[in-house]
This record gives C-alpha cells, structure tokens and sequence, in this order.
C-alpha cells in the first residue's frame, strides 16, 4: 500500500467517523426539515398549484429537494470539520506529516461527499412515502449528484480555510448559500420567470446543478445538459485549485 | 551526519516583529539538544519553521540531508513533534489519536496498533486508550502527544517544553524514557525552563535571545565558564552561630548554610573551620542552580555568540 493511499485511508476513516458518531446532529436535522417540506410544499400547497414542466408538483420539487440537502450538507461538513481542526489546533497533525496537500483536500472532501450522498440517500427515501421516484438516466443523477457535492465540499473547505471564528463558517452557508440554492429553482421553474431573472438566475450555479439532477429523474431540465455538466466541472476544478494554492500556501494555517 | 542543519534562518511576522534575525545551528546525529532562552526569544519560531508549522522568511533547513525547501516530505518523515500546547482532538480516543498520527505518515493500521500498544504502555497510556483524550489528565496529555510523536519512528525527537506543568515524579519518568529513546539512537532537541532538566540530559545547548543564538557549545563547555559554584551544608540540628574567614557565605536557618567556592579551589578548609567550632556537618550538596545562573548572566549581558 503506498503512503499516500495509508494517509488518504486514515484521513477519510476520521473524517466519517466524525459525522456518524454526532449522527443526531448531522443526519437526523436534515431529514426531519424534508420530510417537512415533502408535507407542506409538496402535499398540502402542492396540491393546489398543480403541473411545473409537465409533473405534478411533489415530483418537480423532489429532485430540487434532495439536492439542497446534498449542498448543504457536504458544504457544512468540511466547513465545520476543517474549522474545528483548526480552531483546536490538531490539523497541525496533517500539517507536520508528510502528507501531499491533494490527499488533505481529497481526504476532507470525500468526508463531505459521504455526508452529503448519505443524506441524499436518507432523504431520497423518505420521498418515496409521498411519490413514486422515477429514474430516467441513472448516470446524469448520478454524475451530476458527485460533481455537485464535491463542488460544495470544495466550497466548504476554503471557508474554513479563511474563516476566523466559528461565526465565519455560518455567514455563507446563511447569507450566499440558502438564497442561492432557493432562487436556483428548488421550488420553479425558470420558464415561470420573465426574460430578464431567467438571464439573472444564469449566473447562479445553483441553477445549473439542480437542473442536470432534475434530469436525472424527470428527463427535462431549463438548461441545455452539456452546458450544465461544463460550468459545474469548471467550478470544480476552479474552487480545488484556489483551496489547493491556499494550503500550499499555508494561508489561513502557518503564521 | 548532521541530523539538522539551520544556516542563516530568520523570520519576520507580519506586522514587522523579527522573532529570528539569521541564525545558525547544527545538531549530530544521536545528540540530546537542549535549545534554550527567555520567552518570546524565538524557540518556538524555530522549532515550527523545523517542522513546517511556521513559514520561514529567509535561510535554509536540512533534517538528515533532506532540505525542506526541495524534499519536504523526506525531511518530514524523520521528525517526530510534540509541541507545547495540546493540538490532539479532544473528542477522540487515546487509540484513535496515535494510530489516526500513523497513518498520516503512512504507517498500516495494523503495524500502528502493535506500536500503539507499545508506546502507550511504555508512557503508562494503554489503560487509557479507549478514553476520550480530553479525559486526560495535564501529565497524561502530554505522555499522549510524546506517544503520538513517536508512532512513525522518526529520528529527529523535537520537544517543546515537554515537561511544563508536570509533577516531579513523572517528570523524571519522562527524562528516563527520553534517555531510553536517545541510547536507542534518536536525535533529540529539547526546549525547557527547567535548566536543571536541560543539565541533566542534554550534551550540547544553545542559547537564543532577542532571534540571536548567543551560545551554542557543549553543556560542559558551558558549565565550566561558570567560576563559581555554591554548596549547601545541612548541620546538625541548632548548631552555635559559625563563621567561615575567606568565604562568601549565608546561614539560610539554624542547621543550614550556603557557601559559595571559587572552581579548582579546595573545600577542606570549611570543614576544618566548622569542626573547630564544634558545628558537625551531615551532609553537603552541590546547589543545582549554576545553569541558571550562568543562563540569566548570558541572557541579561546578551554575550555574542
């Protein structure tokens, strides 16, 4: 087994064990929250605004729904952890072993893409007490899912990079993500908008990923999937490489 | 070979403070350092600078040949850190703590249990290893980050003030098992307060002042610069009023006298003037302050190097 390998091993193996021992605190909240949306958006109001793209509004909203709590929660999972390795010191651990700064950030981010496919999953399947979930291409859900959690995990990981106090780690998640992931159309469609927020609503990436995983399972989607899949890939490897150049750096970490 | 070697390192932290102005310095192979001086000198610059806690501004750094400029992850490898503040994470256990450390250094997890095993159990932790390490005690934490430091066997040991806050007894159980670990061959560099702790272990010392190294000899080169040396005699209980003609000396109570000796000179006269005066002597100690002494002369005098 090579170094590398052991150190990733090690890194991924904390990182989960840390999510899974707090279960009460980072599993349990966000299915308690869906289960709620499923019931008021989906059952009691949903039921009175009718079709959104064709599909009843349960289905149109589901996908948005599982997706917000993927963000979210791989997004919150690095911030957190990272921010608390520095706040009690014990990332020097990693930062005096010769451990390569991408297998800290692969490390890291696989704990917030675990966390946040583990969700996806536990929410995907209390949706399927309201509905009847259709897959129509299982490697678009699948892909963009991926993609879209590593993104936020990456997201995640250079906030707690530069954050200061633990303040710092909820101002985006409240101030940027929430707004982001509620205008990216979770809960419409961005043909309901007119011209001029359509454009608008293209500068968010949040867009772009609720989108291609809509496609995932209803087979339609506002943006064209190519376009969606590129920008994403373009955020990701835009966001590894300015939290690759920070822990290189040392910013944030080493006086 | 030198297991570290510092040529013209300095440091200069935002906000202009210079913590370390180009300093030198080599430690063998196998050698028991002590780097020593006044808080704020710059110990703990140079030690986090060592091992890439701490960006350097200029110089460079070699640990066993290894440069952290061009084979960082080399030079890392062979050095072991336990720092001075406590920088576990608190929520884990003992176990997880040491064998998580291996890992990172790319220890299989199999081979980190059996030295978990053994190095808890040589700092008297293994009872304690499915404890949460917040759970610890002070003494406890700081034999954790020593095991902790040890698990990928690094050759270069780099202490900063292990000993801080611990009692007397485990203080000396720690110095027993860092003896133990240099005869088996580890390098070590030690920072303290307790000069008493750097005389008894360490062969060589450097001193650091202000960012400067204002010495940098062997502890018995620096020892014999002290002229004087003071000796405490305990006297037999209510011993009569004494003098001593030709020494410098202070009755510290009724059975107790300190009396101060040039180096080389004989101490038969004190006997002979004490026994003339009918004060029976039970015993005699060389006072363990004359590290100290001569720290505070260099440190206050700031004596180049």
């Amino acid at each position: 087994m090579s170094l590398n390998y052991i150190a990733f091993k090690s890194l991924l193996t904390k990182e989960v064990s840390r999510f899974t021992r707090i279960w009460l605190q980072t599993l349990v909240p966000p299915a308690v929250t869906m289960s709620l949306y499923f019931v008021i958006f989906g059952n009691l109001i949903g039921s009175r605004i009718g079709q959104m793209s064709g599909f009843s509004y349960m289905e149109f909203i589901v996908p948005g729904l599982i997706m917000m709590s993927v963000i979210t929660n791989s997004y919150s999972n690095v911030a957190s952890s990272f921010f608390s390795s520095k706040f009690q010191h014990n990332v020097e651990e990693l930062l005096v072993a010769p451990v390569p700064t991408w297998i800290i950030i692969a490390g890291y981010v696989g704990g917030g893409v675990i966390r946040g496919l583990l969700v996806g999953m536990i929410v995907t399947l209390l949706s399927l007490f309201f509905i009847d979930l259709n897959i129509f291409n299982l490697g678009v859900l699948v892909l963009s899912v991926l993609l879209t959690s590593t993104l936020f995990a990456l997201g995640g990981l250079i906030n707690a990079i530069l954050a200061k106090s633990f303040d710092d780690i909820s101002i985006i998640p409240n101030f940027v993500l929430t707004p982001l992931t509620y205008l990216g159309g979770v809960f419409y469609s961005l043909s309901l908008l007119p011209d001029f927020w359509q454009g608008v609503s293209k500068a968010n990436p949040i867009v772009y990923m609720i989108n291609t995983f809509r496609y995932g399972f209803l087979g339609v989607s506002d943006i064209p999937l190519i376009y969606s899949f590129s920008m994403i890939i373009g955020f990701v490897v835009v966001l590894y490489s300015v939290a690759h150049w920070m822990i290189a750096r040392g910013i944030g970490l080493r006086s | 070979m030198k297991a570290l070697v510092i040529k013209n390192l300095a440091k200069t932290y935002k906000g202009g403070v210079e913590a370390l102005k180009g300093i030198d310095l080599e430690v063998e192979q196998g050698d028991f350092y002590a780097l020593l001086g006044p808080n704020g000198a710059g110990k703990s610059t140079t030690i986090g600078i060592i091992s890439s806690l701490v960006n350097k501004t200029a110089g460079s750094v070699e640990v066993f040949g290894h440069s952290l400029d061009n084979a960082l992850e080399h030079a890392k490898q062979q050095i072991g850190l336990v720092p001075q503040e406590f920088n576990f994470n608190q929520f884990e256990t003992v176990l997880q703590v040491v064998v998580n450390q291996a890992g990172y250094y790319g220890v299989p997890r199999k081979l980190a249990l059996e030295r978990a095993e053994q190095y808890l159990t040589q700092l008297e932790l293994w009872d304690k290893r499915n404890d949460k390490s917040r759970e610890l005690s002070g003494g406890m934490k700081r034999r954790l980050m020593i095991a902790r430091a040890l698990m990928h066997r690094p050759k270069l040991l780099i202490l900063d003030e292990p000993t801080a806050g611990v009692d007397i007894e485990l203080r000396r159980s720690m110095w027993e098992f860092l003896q133990q670990l240099n005869a088996q061959g580890v390098t070590i560099i030690l920072t303290t307060h307790y000069l008493e702790e750097a005389e008894l272990l360490c062969r060589n010392i450097g001193i650091i002042n202000h960012g400067v190294i204002v010495q940098n000899t062997s502890m018995k080169s620096l020892l014999a610069k002290l002229n004087l040396e003071t000796f405490v005699f305990d006297l037999a209980p209510n011993s009569p009023d004494c003098s001593l003609d030709g020494y410098q000396y202070r009755r510290l109570d009724d059975h107790t006298i300190e009396v101060d000796v040039e180096r080389g000179s004989e101490l038969n006269g004190i006997f002979s003037q004490l026994s003339a005066q009918q004060v029976s002597v039970f015993s005699m100690r060389n006072k363990a302050n004359r590290l100290e002494e001569l720290f505070i002369s260099l440190v206050s005098k700031g004596v180049a190097k």
